[in-house]
């Protein structure tokens, strides 16, 4: 995936969760465009991958509202701002430039603003990966954590490893064009539905598939980027060599500061560290909001991100605006730009 | 108050005297120990995994089916791998130890 698309804003949103579209709001009261990017593909954060089904009880002037509907609430304030959301790719560089700052992600788009809110949450939403020695030489190649073509697969020896709904799907999936699939698991439970769960065992009573457990992933074995077997080892220590051409690995979800950890950010814990007035960062114009703003008694809930954005956004004006008195309107007088028909 | 005792991956001891009623992930938090504990406690990830010493495993209390499967997400378990955010600090845990795991 390569993408040199270059884009100019005022304000660049680092993380498209609940805090993040908030920032598009805010900043567009003060007449300030924003870009938004994130790398997970849908917006949401935490709310649309973790738990988009759940009632939250605690945002105010909403008595019960769904993860999943909040979001499409806040997308729809949003709107009359225009917000450009740019989803599935990870903002990699934070570099500056004169008086800017310039955003990189993966796939190679660029921004650049005149001041950076990071609304990152926990980090960046990927996979879970196992901590095996050597992996990333693997990675892409024989070591996968989703699928996109199948037929890669085609009498093939596969070690699949995870006790949920992706582990047991592709397991499924996989067992008739496979040459041999183990499946790793560190318990007899999977947390899948109980249908494909059934199936699945009755696929390894059939000799289709082997099940693996109470195992885990121990090392890799292999060449350059060719794998050649996965080791795994139960609790008690006792080892078993699985010759396989690839692993298909799936522990859900995880979420990295990863590059965050490296644009000189003052970090402890995981949180970078803000002034609580401004939100402002170590880093003249950047600004950090929501689950990842830390400072003495922070909560990390929704409302307290948005209040956090609001001041953000307050500070950030004078980056966006050196010249300009900033003078402080409610919303009641400014209003909101009239939607316009697409 | 019940004492209660983390390891941290680099073998140095923290002690510290715990307000029951909290959970032990709040308890390590207070003390910024180097813990993520990414969702909070909401039992939505792995990130407070801990190794609990052997002799206190079964005073921790069973494990709630949603806890064993998010302990399927976490990786390098050990027999008495605990989210802590589940453990709730009392006085029949005074004297508690807990190994902290790898933050990344
Ligand atoms: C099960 C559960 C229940 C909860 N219940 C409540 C509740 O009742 N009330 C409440 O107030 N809060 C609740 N929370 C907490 C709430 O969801 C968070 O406080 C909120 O999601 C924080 O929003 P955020 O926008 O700061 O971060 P997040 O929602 O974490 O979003 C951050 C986004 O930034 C992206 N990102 C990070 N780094 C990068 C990068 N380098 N490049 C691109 N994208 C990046 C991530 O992929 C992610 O999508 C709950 C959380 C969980 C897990």
């Amino acid at each position: 995936m390569n993408n040199q698309a270059s884009f100019n804003t005022d304000v660049a949103v680092i993380g498209a969760g609940p805090v993040g579209l908030f920032c598009v709001f805010q900043c567009g009261m003060l007449k300030m465009s924003t870009h938004v990017i994130d790398a997970l593909p849908a917006t949401g954060g935490q709310c649309t991958a973790l738990y988009p089904e759940k009632p939250i009880y605690d945002i105010p002037a909403a008595p019960a509202i769904n993860a999943q509907d909040l979001i499409r609430k806040l997308e729809a304030q949003i709107k009359p701002f225009k917000p450009e959301v740019h989803l599935d790719q990870q903002v990699v560089a934070l570099e500056r430039q004169g008086q800017q700052w310039q955003l990189t992600t993966a796939s190679g788009m660029s921004i650049t603003a005149k001041a950076v809110i990071i609304a990152a949450g926990a980090g960046a939403f990927g996979p879970n990966k196992p901590p095996l020695a050597n992996i990333g030489q693997y990675e892409g190649k024989t070591v996968h954590y989703l699928v996109q073509n199948r037929e890669l697969f085609r009498d093939q020896r596969l070690v699949i490893a995870g006790g949920g709904d992706s582990a047991v799907d592709w397991a499924l999936s996989l067992a008739d064009i496979a040459a041999h699939i183990y499946v790793v698991h560190r318990r007899d439970k999977f947390r899948a539905l109980p249908e494909n769960v059934d199936q699945m065992r009755a696929l390894a009573e059939q000799g289709k598939l082997e099940l693996v457990i109470p195992y885990q992933l121990a090392n890799l074995e292999g060449q350059d980027d060719q794998l050649t077997a996965v080791h795994v080892k139960t609790l008690k220590g006792e080892e078993r060599r699985l010759e396989a051409d690839h692993l298909l690995s799936f522990f859900g979800l995880v979420n990295k500061l990863g590059p965050i950890n490296d644009w000189g950010l003052n970090i402890h814990n995981g949180l970078i560290q803000v002034e609580p007035t401004t939100c402002a960062t170590n880093l003249p114009g950047v600004f950090a909001v929501g689950d990842i703003a830390g400072y003495p008694h922070k909560l990390k809930l929704i409302l307290s991100g948005f209040a956090e954005v609001a001041q953000a956004a307050h500070a950030a004006f004078a980056y966006v605006y050196p010249n300009e008195a900033l003078h402080f309107e409610h919303s009641t007088s400014t209003g909101v730009p009239a939607p316009q028909a697409q | 108050m019940p004492r209660i005792t983390f390891i941290t991956v680099d073998g140095e001891r923290v002690e510290t005297d715990a307000k029951a009623g909290n959970s032990v992930m709040e308890v390590a938090k207070e003390l910024d120990l180097p813990m993520l504990a990414a969702c909070g406690g909401a039992l939505a990830c792995a990130t407070c995994h801990v190794i609990v010493e052997e002799d206190w495993f079964e005073k921790t209390g069973e494990l709630s089916e949603d806890e064993e499967d998010l302990l399927d997400t976490a990786h390098d378990l050990t027999e008495t791998s605990r989210l802590c955010c589940q453990i709730k600090v009392s006085d029949d845990l005074d004297g508690l130890v807990v190994r902290l795991t790898p933050m990344e």
